[in-house]
C-alpha cells in the first residue's frame, strides 16, 4: 500500500461518488457543480500518473472554460420549473445501453491485455522512449513533428465551427446604434481653431 | 496502515510546517496591503487615510478583522445555503494554493514543479467558481449580475494573459518557475517585451476585478456585486481571497517580467542582499502601481471593458506570440536551438 495507490483510491472514489451526484442530484447548478469536482479529481489521477501537463490542461480548458459556460447556461435556467417530479427512470433504457457499450469496450480492452498485470502497466504508461524529458517536452516533439498534419488538421475544423456558428448566429438588425471608436476619437474635419477678436464674437 | 503512517509522518509533518510558512506571511501580506492600499488612495485624495487604530493606523486592517469576526453570520432565507458557505472557502483557498509554487529565492519554493506556471494559471482559472457560487446561490439579483459581469470578464482576460505567457515561456524554454526567473539574468524580460508587460499588468487588474476594472461590484450599479449578500466571516474570506489573489498577480508580473529574486544589477553592493528581499521590494513595487492605478483611473463601462480584451488586447497578444518566436527562429535565440 503505497502512498500513490492511497490517493489514486481517494481520488477514484471521489470521482465515482460526485458522478454519481451529477446524475442524481435534483438541482441542475448541483450537478454542475459536482462535474466540476469529478473533473479536477480526474486532473489528480493524471498527475498520479505523472502526466502532469495533461492533468493542468484539463484543469485548464474543461474546467476553467467549458464547465464555466455550462454553469453559465444552467445558472440561467429557471431552476424551480426545470425540477419535474416526473419518473426519473423513464430515461434508464438509454443510460442501460450507453452504460453497457463503455462495459463493453473495457471488457475488451482488458481481454486484449489477457489480464497480464505487466502489460497494463505499459499500455497506461507508454512514454519510455522520452526518459529525462518532462511530459511537456515528449508531448510537443510529438504533436508538432509525428502528428503536425493531423495537429494542423484539427485546427482547420475548429477554425470552420467557429465561422460557421458565428454564420449561423449572426443576425443584420436595421436602426442598431453602435458605437465606432475611430470615428468618435477622430478630431480631423469636426474642430476648427478660430481667432476670435476681443468683442466681436463668432457665428458658429 | 499504521506503517504507512509512520513512514509518512515526518513528510506530513514538514508539509504542514512548509504550509504555514507560506500561510501566515501571507496573511501579513495582506493585512500590510489592504492598510498600503487605502493609505496611498487617501494619499492621492489628499486624506490622511486610517490613522487612528495603532501606530500610524497600522493596528486598523486588524482591528476590521476582529470585527468581522465576531459579527453574525447571516444566511439569507431563499440562499442555497451550502453553496453559500462553499464559496468564499473555495475562493480563499484556491488563492493560497496557487502560492505553493512560487519561488520566492533560488531553491526556496515549497514545490518546485515542472508544469508551474501552468499550475498557477489553473488555478486563477478556478476562482471564478467562487464568484459565481456566490451570486448564484445569493439568490438575489444584484449579486446574480455581479457574479455573471465577474465570469465573463475574467474568462476574457485569461485568454490574453495565456498568450502572454506563452510569449515569456518561448524566450525561456521551460515552464518551470525557477528557471523562468534564472533565463532572466541577463536582462529582465520587461525590456524586451515591453508591450506584452503592459498586456499582461493591465490583464492583470482585469483578471482580480480590480478598478478601474471593478465592474462586477460597482458600487452605483450593483451594490457590493456578488458580496452583497455576505456578512461576517465569509465576508472576510473573500476580502482576504481577492487580497491574496492581487498579491499573486503581483508575483506572477514580478516573476515573468521583473525578473523574480534576481537584484537589478549583478554587482557587490546590490548581490549581497538575500533574493527574497529583492522579490518583496519587485512585488511591493507592482502593488504600488495596483494601488495608484486604482486611486487615479476611472472605472470602465462594460462593453469598452469587453472591446478592450477582445479586441485590443487578444490581436495585439497573438501578435506578439508569432512576432517572438519569428525573431527567436530567424536569429537563432531560441532556447534549445
Amino acid at each position: 500500500m503505497t502512498i500513490s495507490l492511497l490517493t489514486f483510491y481517494l481520488f477514484s472514489a471521489v470521482i465515482l461518488l460526485s458522478s454519481l451526484m451529477v446524475i442524481s442530484a435534483k438541482n441542475p447548478v448541483h450537478s454542475v457543480l459536482f462535474l466540476i469536482l469529478s473533473f479536477l479529481n480526474a486532473a489528480g489521477i493524471f498527475v498520479i500518473l505523472h502526466a502532469e501537463f495533461l492533468a493542468m490542461i484539463l484543469i485548464i480548458v474543461y474546467v476553467g472554460a467549458v464547465a464555466v459556460l455550462f454553469l453559465f447556461v444552467v445558472m440561467m435556467l429557471d431552476i424551480k420549473s426545470s425540477i419535474s417530479k416526473e419518473n426519473i427512470l423513464q430515461y434508464m433504457p438509454i443510460g442501460l445501453l450507453v452504460g453497457l457499450v463503455f462495459i463493453a469496450e473495457l471488457v475488451i480492452v482488458l481481454i486484449n491485455t489477457k489480464l497480464d498485470l505487466t502489460s497494463i502497466q505499459i499500455l497506461s504508461n507508454p512514454m519510455s522512449n522520452f526518459v529525462g524529458q518532462s511530459n511537456t517536452e515528449a508531448i510537443g516533439s510529438v504533436l508538432y513533428t509525428n502528428y503536425i498534419l493531423y495537429f494542423q488538421l484539427s485546427g482547420i475544423i475548429l477554425l470552420v465551427a467557429m465561422i460557421g456558428s458565428i454564420v449561423l448566429t449572426l443576425r443584420e438588425r436595421e436602426g442598431v446604434k453602435r458605437q465606432i471608436i475611430s470615428e468618435q476619437l477622430d478630431r480631423r474635419g469636426k474642430i476648427d481653431l478660430v481667432d476670435v477678436k476681443s468683442g466681436e464674437g463668432i457665428d458658429v | 496502515m499504521f506503517n504507512l503512517f509512520q513512514t509518512y509522518t515526518f513528510d506530513l509533518l514538514s508539509i504542514v510546517f512548509y504550509c504555514l510558512l507560506i500561510f501566515i506571511p501571507l496573511l501579513l501580506g495582506v493585512v500590510l496591503a489592504l492598510y498600503a492600499d487605502r493609505k496611498i488612495w487617501a494619499a492621492v485624495q489628499k486624506r490622511k487615510g486610517p490613522n487612528v487604530v495603532g501606530p500610524f493606523g497600522l493596528l486598523q486592517v486588524p482591528a476590521d478583522g476582529l470585527k468581522f469576526i465576531f459579527k453574525e453570520i447571516i444566511l439569507p432565507d431563499g440562499s442555497d445555503k451550502t453553496v453559500f458557505l462553499v464559496a468564499p472557502i473555495i475562493t480563499l483557498a484556491l488563492s493560497i494554493a496557487a502560492w505553493a509554487v512560487v519561488p520566492v529565492q533560488a531553491g526556496v519554493v515549497l514545490a518546485n514543479i515542472n508544469v508551474g506556471i501552468l499550475y498557477i494559471f489553473a488555478i486563477s482559472s478556478l476562482g471564478v467558481y467562487g464568484i459565481l457560487m456566490a451570486g448564484w446561490s445569493s439568490n438575489s439579483k444584484y449579486p446574480f449580475f455581479g457574479a455573471l459581469r465577474s465570469a465573463a470578464q475574467m474568462v476574457s482576460y485569461e485568454v490574453s494573459i495565456g498568450f502572454v505567457i506563452v510569449t515569456v515561456l518561448m524566450c525561456v524554454g521551460s515552464l518551470n518557475l525557477t528557471e523562468i526567473v534564472m533565463a532572466q539574468k541577463n536582462i529582465w524580460f520587461f525590456i524586451p517585451l515591453f508591450p506584452m508587460f503592459i498586456v499582461f499588468f493591465i490583464s492583470a487588474l482585469a483578471e482580480t476585478n480590480r478598478p478601474p476594472f471593478d465592474l462586477p461590484e460597482a458600487e452605483s450599479e450593483l451594490v457590493a456585486g456578488y458580496q452583497t449578500e455576505y456578512s461576517g466571516m465569509p465576508f472576510v474570506l473573500f476580502m482576504f481571497g481577492e487580497y491574496i489573489n492581487i498579491l499573486l498577480m503581483c508575483a506572477m508580473t514580478t516573476i515573468l517580467f521583473l525578473g523574480g529574486w534576481l537584484p537589478p544589477v549583478d554587482i557587490f553592493p546590490l548581490n549581497e542582499l538575500p533574493g527574497f528581499v529583492w522579490f518583496l521590494l519587485k512585488v511591493t513595487l507592482v502593488f504600488y502601481m495596483f494601488a495608484m492605478v486604482k486611486a487615479f483611473v476611472p472605472r470602465y463601462r462594460y462593453d469598452q471593458l469587453m472591446r478592450l480584451g477582445w479586441k485590443v488586447f487578444l490581436p495585439l497578444s497573438l501578435l506578439a506570440v508569432i512576432m517572438t518566436s519569428s525573431v527567436l527562429f530567424f536569429f537563432n535565440l531560441a532556447p534549445g536551438m
